[in-house]
């Protein structure tokens, strides 16, 4: 029996529901921030009268349903490719050998930022970039670079290749989380004694399943890719540009009525989001039905070595396509001459970064401040969060997965804009403050993510023990439970860090160019196209998770060195 | 040897009693008992697994899963400890793995048990050692639990339990992963203790070798009762 008392406080006070309120109620906000003035309705500007004018002015922008059909569509083939590739993979390999190979190699891509992954993929694939140059003038007989459009085509093709770079990692360790929970090896044994493949026999019974558990963190995807800003504006088409950038670009603008115009489009993002969803439904109804036909069939691919194989490669390309391209970037920020079709520069030198170091620092210092203070903060909520509906004592349920996906199925570009506006209208100015805020809203649900399980994993009988010492609930959780969970906190702060360093929008618009951080000027550097200052920031970006995840392995090893038990 | 039970003033000589206790789970009741446990008795409670053993102890001990429904009560002398927390119930539990807390050292773990009542470092520290001097173990204060043997961590565990100044004592299979060698000593050592420290025991197994070492009143559950 729980002790009436607790079980009162716990559920006026449950965890979900707290949860729901730091998450839900800022995005709501936000999305009221631009509904309103969408229609004209914004006192702060002195404007209350309800109009459709925006929309007008909207539809009148040149080239406004090219912009929003091609950001549509690059999302759901990002989205589509990207399940397919990490679905067939799965499908293909689990619990085999290559497939912890693979993992090794692609888990890491996680915690570089966007923006640097678009960077290391546009200096691969232009014209003058790396590989070019391998084969150039050998296999091409290019003495100098063709006159490609790319990256930047107007097909958004490397958008989509740099997005699903980025993309498969996530995908693939969320399901790889969702992984032990089915039944892989009976299964294997089964359909392989019907005369399955690996590949149509995962299909035919493991893959509803697996699909139904990473089904948020696919939508979550496709949001994502279909509102993306960032990479757009590194990899994407120019002229026109997709939606997001346009819209990131109307409301940079100092023009007041720009504001109007940016929320009507704002708007639209919202509905453009609610096509890609509803899209995305419709195409997972069709998959169900052919999944089920070809069940039924009782068709069998028996040979599949080929389909497997093309999973392998294209799993392997994007850890390896990443790695070159941020090698390249390193070798450009370090690059003297370095003319067409040179491999290598021909001569090294320190000048770009001795160059870029008093222009680095404000923003660096910026950078780690924000995602120390982010990261610091989501973990202390996600600590309380989970102590509160954790397993401990047997109180409450656990932390409801789904709320967490608030704030990553709406678009980022409509609702922290509108945030902006009530900042705006709520007379705050742009400080620190408001823009960790704004951090906290997407690093908090990576953070509770990733301590979660552990959390939940922790034998409970050690809390037990000291309990029956007599420790109260709070010096058990800081004398037993956190020690004991040192490295999966610690993992979980790198990975709150890496998220609020990768931060571009949120930054930009609520920092509204009085905070800069480097994630904001690396992006803002895309357009001069000076390639040995791009390289600088964009390895300076992607360096920090890994330093942050160093540092969360090494710390357990330094703290208990002589604690065997703690270091594995 | 000084026995450091001495060393530690607590509640000692009250009987532990356990009237109408009654655990359901989806209506359907898995065990009801009464039973008066004498100080210094061990009581065996017997049943195959799966028959509800460990979630009596996880009821008296006050961590019983919600999903459960319990009603009767436990009483320690005359105190009522039925509707309080874990915390205040001060119950010694030793579970079928030792469970030394891995980021403390064998000493550590010691220490965090000794009442607060026990004040002074020198004072708590000389305790601690002599609790592990008491079993075998002097010079181990510094050592990492991993590094021990099984049975070294086991006893590590007994007197980490018996040094927290508990109430009564709650075991649950704290043989059953020991090799057979290993059992008979281990077991001999934790009836011998405790008996010695003249605590009411609760002791809930599905081996009948247990329950004969033990010496106590035996009950057996396990057949469906009537809810």
């Amino acid at each position: 029996m729980a002790p009436p008392t607790e079980t009162g406080v716990r559920t006026l006070f449950d965890a979900n529901r707290l949860l729901v309120l730091i998450l839900g109620l800022p995005v709501l906000a936000g999305m009221a921030g631009i509904a309103l003035p969408a229609f004209g309705y914004l006192p702060a500007l002195g404007e209350s009268q309800f109009t459709l004018d925006h929309f007008a002015e909207l539809s009148g922008q040149p080239h406004i349903l090219r912009s929003t059909l091609t950001g549509l569509a690059a999302g759901l083939a990002t989205t589509s490719i990207s399940i397919a590739i990490v679905g067939t993979f799965l499908a293909g390999f689990a619990g085999t050998p290559v497939f912890s190979r693979i993992q090794h190699l692609v888990s890491p891509l996680l915690a570089v930022p966007h923006a640097a992954v678009a960077f290391a993929l546009a200096f691969l694939i232009a014209p003058s970039g790396l590989l070019l140059r391998l084969i150039s003038p050998e296999l091409t007989g290019f003495a100098r670079p063709p006159q490609w459009l790319v990256p930047n085509d107007p097909l958004a093709l490397s958008m989509i290749a740099g997005l699903v770079a980025k993309e498969i990692p996530f995908l693939f360790l969320v399901a790889l989380a969702a992984l032990p929970q089915l039944p892989l090896r009976q299964s294997r044994q089964l359909t392989a004694a019907l005369g399955h493949g690996h590949v149509s026999g995962f299909f035919v019974t493991l893959w509803p399943a697996l699909y139904r558990q990473i089904r948020l963190a696919v939508l979550a995807v496709l949001v994502y890719s279909v509102s993306v800003v960032d990479v757009a504006i590194i990899l994407g088409p120019q002229l026109p540009a997709t939606l997001p950038v346009r819209i990131a670009l109307w409301t940079a603008d100092h023009e007041l009525s720009a504001r109007f115009l940016a929320s009507a489009a704002a708007l639209l993002q919202l509905a453009v989001v609610a096509v890609a969803i509803a899209s995305w439904f419709l195409m997972e109804r069709l998959g169900k039905i052919a999944l089920a036909r070809m069940t039924a069939s009782g068709r069998r691919i028996r040979n599949d070595t080929l389909l497997r194989l093309a999973s392998a490669i294209a799993m392997a390309a994007t850890a390896v396509l990443t790695f070159l391209g941020l090698a390249a970037l390193g070798l450009w920020s370090i690059a003297g001459l370095w003319p067409f079709p040179n491999n290598v520069p021909t001569h090294f030198t320190p000048q770009t970064w001795l160059r870029s170091m008093p222009q680095l620092g404000p923003p660096l210092r910026t950078t780690v401040a924000l995602a120390i203070s982010a990261a610091s903060l989501a973990l202390l909520i996600a600590i309380m969060l989970l102590n509160r509906n954790g397993a401990a004592g047997g109180g409450g349920k656990a932390i409801a997965y789904k709320s967490l996906y608030l704030p990553l199925l709406l678009p980022e570009i409509s609702f922290v804009f509108g945030l902006k506006i009530l900042i705006i209208a709520a007379g705050f100015e742009p400080a620190f403050a408001t823009v960790l805020a704004a951090h906290l809203l997407f690093v908090l649900p990576y953070v509770l993510l990733s301590l979660s399980s552990p959390w939940r994993t922790l034998d409970p009988r050690f809390e037990r023990i000291a309990a029956g010492f007599g420790k109260s609930p709070l010096r058990i959780l800081i004398t037993v439970r956190l020690p004991m969970l040192l490295r999966a906190c610690l993992t979980a702060f790198a990975v709150g860090f890496s998220v609020s360093v990768s931060l571009y929008l949120p930054t930009l618009l609520i920092g509204a160019g009085r905070l800069t951080t480097i994630a904001t000027e690396s992006v803002a550097l895309a357009s001069g196209g000076d390639r040995r200052v791009i390289g600088v920031y964009a390895l300076v970006q992607a360096l920090l998770p890994f330093l942050a995840f160093l540092v969360a392995s090494l710390g357990p090893q330094l703290l208990f060195r002589n604690r065997r038990a703690m270091r594995t | 040897m000084q026995d450091i039970a001495n060393a530690i003033p607590a509640t000692r000589s009250k009987s532990l009693m356990l009237s109408d206790v009654r655990i359901r789970l989806a209506a359907r009741t898995l065990l009801a008992l009464s039973a008066t446990v004498m100080p210094g008795e061990i009581l065996t409670v017997m049943g195959p697994s799966g028959s509800g053993k460990s979630t009596l102890l996880a009821f008296v001990g006050g961590f019983l899963d919600p999903a459960f429904e319990a009603s009767g009560q436990v009483v320690i002398g005359d105190e009522d400890l039925t509707g309080l927390a874990a915390n205040r119930r001060h119950a010694g539990i030793l579970f079928q793995d030792p469970l030394l807390f891995p980021h403390l050292s064998v000493g550590g773990n010691i220490l965090f048990a000794i009442p607060q009542t026990i004040r002074g470092r020198r004072a708590r520290r000389e305790l601690a050692e002599q609790a592990l001097d008491e079993v075998g173990l002097a010079g181990f204060f510094d050592r990492d639990p991993e590094t021990l043997s099984g049975g070294e961590k086991a006893r590590v565990a007994l007197q980490r339990v018996l040094i927290s100044a508990p109430r009564f004592l709650l075991l649950d299979e704290p043989f059953s992963k020991l090799d057979m060698a290993l059992r008979q000593q281990t077991r001999d050592l934790v009836f011998s203790k405790a008996r010695a420290s003249g605590l009411p025991a609760v002791l809930v197994t599905h081996d009948r070798a247990d329950a004969e070492a033990a010496g106590g009143p035996v009950i057996e559950i396990g057949r469906e009762v009537d809810g």
